[in-house]
Parts: structure tokens; C-alpha cells; sequence
């Protein structure tokens, strides 16, 4: 259990509020699309803070106007995977934007363990850190038990 | 037609350049006909000219002065391409409800200047002429940088979407405090903040501006427990964190050896004071680009020359010459909090600071259209007497690219620093997220946030604390215009 305030990982828009329901994912999702944005939908069983490549389940839904099938992707993707970490992601193709304007996530592992803060003296009083997940040490796919 | 325009330049040369003292729209800093070049910089300057002193003649003075012109006549001009050189005053009116001011249009030619360099800038349009006897006060309201200059300045060395690239962090505004107390603490105890609010939600902590390298905290010491903080935190939320360690120093030298230092013990970000200084910053900025940096200016002494309408530089102006010299962060106010800012002016300065192309608005106190020529934007930071209650009301203001500083807001928390991370995380994840689902925050806000803090106590006692705390003051500083009727 990770002591923060939260107990997991507090990555993502909404870490801090209780899980959203799938009507609440769903008017999210609404708010992107009225934007313009292309949803996207990413796994992963290593959420290490620095891990910017999320597994993508599928391209992202550039052509894709309704909320219904990102939620159709996102209910898949929790079937196939559910026990790893799922987020779901909004990109903007504004020009001068070109990046991701939402991200949050919608599915975790019933347990999270968290992470292990490693420090090795180095010269004078520095200290050099490593994050290292305590789940990590295990193979792909098999990090976090049912 | 003008009625001054018959005392405009004279044209005859012989006459011109004759030894002795001419006004200065006769020697060529005041033409009425003039239209500004695609490529000449624009300075709006508001004038107070002495009694009995006419305002074209005020206006060219600003001009000659803040270009070529001397008090006489020399015949070196003669020497020159000299009419290139003048910068032409071209429009003066009446500051709309503020008697004896006046708003002074004035173009600069691009040779005036040289390519990617804030000093110089400066020192042309702001180095004399604000001392310039027949005006009672000047202030530099506004500039129009032509897109020719614009190219020759690398700006933020960062920008606002790749530092949310670096940090992970998308959607929403980013959560900072100012460590408290400003003084005083030791390196061990500012840890121990550190450490307290990040790993309670906030994204960034901070170095107060005069925190530098005092006798009762080193910077070295400052900088090992600051960063132990944040790795510890970082581990303890699988969040990517940071800590603004301010590397002012008395000499370049001194800045360079704080920022390696900080690089060294893997920092994401610096910070640096307004009042190291054009060059300085810049040098600094040259610095955090080859260094993977996120460079955070605090606008440290500004007030000192922005805040007065009648005198001194706009922080609009500001702005601009600092996303040009290069920072990421840049403190343009709260509107809402502490600190002098009108909501309106206060968005003008966050439009120069994110916009792709700003355009002209003037009850935001913006007087020209700016293409920022794919300038990186820099993230704006509302920090001074803020807290968890007013949350919906910054997200209004704001929208999502800024950073909301709660310093006092997070550490006078009545359950601890932890708590009142919990309490601001939490009210800005609710706000967020019902922004998003279509409400109005700006009527439903305190009902969302009462909502919200019925799942969280920190929030429920950060709201109870604070309620009544607000800062309604008449600002110094608001923008004078007139509406114009539209055409028909």
C-alpha cells in the first residue's frame, strides 16, 4: 500500500477524486471530442513515473466522433487487461499544441505497491536516486496478481 | 488634416542642420503621415508632458530621444542615412478619463536594433528618455515586435507543451507552493517541506525569490535536502516532481555553478530573479536549453516600475521582452489574490505568454496584434495569497496552461502541509473534471468545491479556514480605453 494521501498512484487529471464511473468517463470523453481532440487508449503494467510509453491498445481514434466506441475500446481493453493500468489519452493536433491535452487514468490493479526510493552515496554529500517498482521486478504481464 | 503638421520636419536641409536648438518635430521625430513598416518596432508610450509643453512635441522628444537626437542640432547627422535612424512619433491622443496624459505612437526601424539581444532593446526605448525633463512621467504601455526580430530571439528554452511532455502532467493546471517561511529555515527543515507537499499533490515547490545563500541556510545544503524531497516524493506517488531551486547569485559565476549543481543532483527545473537582469538571464536561458532545463523567472522587483500607470514599464511589456529572452515560467499574477492585478489586465499578461498570435484587445490592455512567429510558449504562474476556496475562480480566469502557487494556501493548513496539498489537489481535480462535464463554475463553483470536500476532509478544513480571506482591493493598474462605436 503507498502511503500518499490517495494510497496509488497519483498520476493523471482525476487521481485524487474517487474512480469515475463509466457515465462520468463517458462525459469526459465528450468534452474532448466537442473539442476536436482523438481519444486514445494506453495499458501498462510498469507505471514507473518516467515510462512515457504506455502500451497503445489501437491507434488513436482520430476519425472517431462518439463516445460510445471509445468506450467500447476501453471496455476491451479492461477485459484483455484487467490488472494493469489503463489511462485514457486526448491529443490535440492544434497547430502550436500538437501534444496530449487530457490524460487520466481508468483502470488499476487492485493492489499498488508502489515504488522503492534507492540511494547510493556519491561524492560529497550527493546522493544518487533510483525509483525502482516494487512490482517491477517480475515479468511483463505478471506484476500485479489477481 | 493636422493642424501641428505645418510644424513638422523641416525639409530644408541648409535650414535643418544650421547650429542650434530646433524642436524636435522639426528635426524629423514627428510625422503624422507616417505608416509603420511590416518590420519596425511600435512603442505605445503614455506621456505626461510638463505644463505648457504640447503633447506632439512631447511625443517627438520621446521619439528623438529614444533614438538618434540630442538637445542640438549636429551636423555629424549629415554623416548618416540620418532620417533611418529617427524613430517617427506618428499618432498622439488623449488617454480616455485621464487628463494631461496622453497616448504617443512611435516606430522604430529595424537597424536600430541588434538581432537577439533584450539589453539592447532596452536600452534604446526605455534608457534615457524616462528621465527626460519636459515629461513629468512616461510609461511604456505596450510594444509590437516585428516578426524579423521576433526570429532573432530563441525564446523559452522549454515551452509550456513540452514541459508537460517532461512532467506527464496534461489537462489540467499545475499545483505549486512557495516554501514557508521565506527565511529562516535550515536546509533540513526546508526539506521537510518539500517533501510534505509534494508528496501530498502539488507538482512543484518552490524558493522564494530572496532565498539564496543566507547564513542560516547554504545554498548547497538548500539544494541536497530540496532534492531528497522531491526524489522521496516521487517515489511515494510514481509522480514525476520538482522543486524551483533558485540559483540567483551575485555573479554569473555564481549562477552557472548553482545551476550545474542543480543539474548535477537531476532537478527538472531553476529558478532565477528578475533583477539578475537581462543579460543574466539570458546567459541563463542559453544554459537551461543545453541543459534539458525548465527555466522559472520570478518577476522579483517589477512592481517597482510596472505598477503605476503613469510611470514606468507595463508588466504587458515585460512579458513579452521575457518569453523573447527565453523563460518558461513567469509569474503574471492572480488577479484574485494578494498582489495588485486587475482580472482583465492580469489575462492580457497571460495572453502574451501563451498565445500563438495574440491579438489586439485593449480592455485587456493589449494595444497591437503580436504574431509570436511559433515562439514557444512560456507557463504562467498565479502565486500570492491564493487558496483552495478560490479555486473555480482561477480555473475561470486561467483555463489549464498555468501554474497555481498556494504557499501560504498549502503550509497554513490547520492539519498540516500534507493536508493542505491534499485539500488544493483535490479542489482542483473536482473543478477540472466538472468544467469538463459542462458546468458553470463560475455559479456552481463554491457548491462543487462544499460537494467535493464532503470526500475530503483537508479540503472541508481548508475551505472552513479560509472563506472569508479576500483581497478586494481598487487596482493601481487598469486599462484606460474608450469603446468605439462600431462603424455602421
Amino acid at each position: 500500500m503507498m502511503t500518499n494521501p490517495t494510497g496509488r498512484i497519483t498520476q493523471g487529471q482525476f487521481s485524487f477524486l474517487p474512480d469515475l464511473s463509466d457515465e462520468e468517463i463517458r462525459l469526459q470523453i465528450d468534452y474532448g471530442l466537442s473539442r476536436g481532440y482523438a481519444w486514445s487508449v494506453e495499458y501498462t503494467d510498469d507505471p514507473h513515473p518516467r515510462n512515457t510509453y504506455w502500451e497503445m491498445y489501437g491507434m488513436p481514434m482520430f476519425d472517431l466522433r462518439d463516445a460510445a466506441g471509445v468506450m467500447n475500446e476501453l471496455r476491451a481493453c479492461r477485459h484483455t487487461f484487467p490488472r494493469h493500468y489503463i489511462r485514457l489519452q486526448a491529443f490535440d493536433a492544434t497547430s502550436g499544441i500538437e501534444s496530449i491535452a487530457m490524460s487520466f487514468i481508468v483502470n488499476r490493479p487492485a493492489h499498488e505497491p508502489g515504488f522503492m526510493l534507492e540511494r547510493s552515496e556519491d561524492v560529497g554529500r550527493t546522493l544518487r536516486y533510483r525509483v525502482r517498482g516494487y512490482a517491477a521486478n517480475r515479468p511483463e504481464g505478471e506484476r500485479y496478481a489477481p | 488634416m493636422n493642424p501641428q503638421a505645418e510644424a513638422g520636419a523641416i525639409k530644408d536641409a541648409k535650414e535643418r542642420y544650421r547650429a542650434g536648438v530646433l524642436k524636435y518635430r522639426q528635426m524629423g521625430y514627428w510625422d503624422a503621415d507616417y505608416q509603420p513598416a511590416d518590420t519596425d518596432v511600435v512603442c505605445l508610450f503614455r506621456i505626461t508632458p510638463q505644463d505648457g509643453v504640447d503633447p506632439i512635441e512631447a511625443a517627438a522628444a520621446v521619439a528623438g530621444e529614444s533614438s538618434t537626437a540630442t538637445w542640438t542640432v549636429v551636423w555629424t547627422d549629415r554623416l548618416t542615412a540620418c532620417d533611418r535612424y529617427r524613430a517617427k512619433a506618428y499618432h498622439v491622443e488623449p488617454v480616455p478619463g485621464r487628463p494631461g496624459q496622453f497616448f504617443a505612437w512611435v516606430a522604430y526601424d529595424l537597424v536600430l536594433f541588434e538581432e537577439g539581444s533584450i539589453a539592447n532593446m532596452t536600452a534604446s526605448l526605455i534608457g534615457n528618455v524616462f528621465s527626460f525633463k519636459p515629461l513629468a512621467a512616461c510609461r511604456l504601455e505596450d510594444i509590437r515586435i516585428p516578426v524579423a526580430y521576433v526570429k532573432t530571439f530563441k525564446g523559452p528554452p522549454t515551452g509550456l507543451i513540452v514541459e508537460r511532455e517532461r512532467l506527464d502532467k496534461f489537462g489540467r493546471p499545475l499545483l505549486g507552493a512557495t516554501t514557508k517561511p521565506k527565511l529562516g529555515l535550515s536546509g533540513r527543515n526546508y526539506g521537510r517541506v518539500i517533501y510534505e507537499g509534494l508528496k501530498g499533490g502539488l507538482d512543484f515547490m518552490k524558493d522564494d525569490e530572496n532565498i539564496n545563500s543566507q547564513p542560516f541556510m547554504h545554498w548547497r545544503d538548500r539544494f541536497l535536502y530540496v532534492m531528497d524531497g522531491v526524489n522521496k516524493a516521487a517515489a511515494a506517488t510514481g509522480e514525476v516532481k520538482g522543486s524551483y531551486l533558485n540559483v540567483t547569485g551575485a555573479t554569473m559565476e555564481d549562477i552557472y555553478e548553482r545551476a550545474e549543481f542543480a543539474k548535477e543532483l537531476g532537478s527538472v527545473i531553476v529558478m532565477i530573479d528578475l533583477i539578475v537582469g537581462w543579460s543574466a538571464i539570458q546567459s541563463l536561458s542559453n544554459w537551461a536549453r543545453r541543459n534539458d532545463m525548465i527555466l522559472h523567472m520570478h518577476r522579483a522587483g517589477h512592481g517597482t516600475y510596472t505598477r503605476q500607470r503613469n510611470h514606468g514599464v507595463s508588466f504587458r511589456v515585460i512579458a513579452k521582452w521575457l518569453r523573447l529572452a527565453g523563460v518558461d515560467h513567469l509569474h503574471a499574477g492572480t488577479a484574485v489574490g494578494k498582489l495588485e492585478g486587475d482580472p482583465m489586465t492580469v489575462q492580457g499578461y497571460y495572453n502574451v505568454c501563451r498565445d500563438a498570435y495574440t491579438k489586439r484587445d485593449l480592455p485587456r490592455g493589449l494595444f497591437f496584434d503580436q504574431d509570436w512567429a511559433d515562439l514557444k510558449k512560456v507557463m504562467p504562474v498565479a502565486s500570492g495569497g491564493i487558496h483552495a476556496g478560490q479555486m473555480h475562480q482561477l480555473v475561470e480566469l486561467f483555463g489549464d496552461d498555468v501554474v497555481l502557487q498556494f504557499g501560504g494556501g498549502t503550509i497554513g493548513h490547520p492539519a498540516g502541509i500534507q493536508a493542505g496539498a491534499v485539500a488544493n489537489r483535490v479542489a482542483l481535480e473536482a473543478m477540472i473534471k466538472a468544467r469538463n462535464e459542462g458546468r458553470d463554475l463560475q455559479h456552481e463553483g463554491p457548491a462543487l468545491l462544499q460537494q467535493a470536500a464532503r470526500f475530503c476532509t483537508p479540503l472541508k478544513q481548508a475551505l472552513d479556514t479560509w472563506k472569508d480571506v479576500t483581497f478586494d482591493y481598487t487596482s493601481t493598474d487598469t486599462s484606460d480605453y474608450a469603446v468605439t462605436p462600431a462603424v455602421a
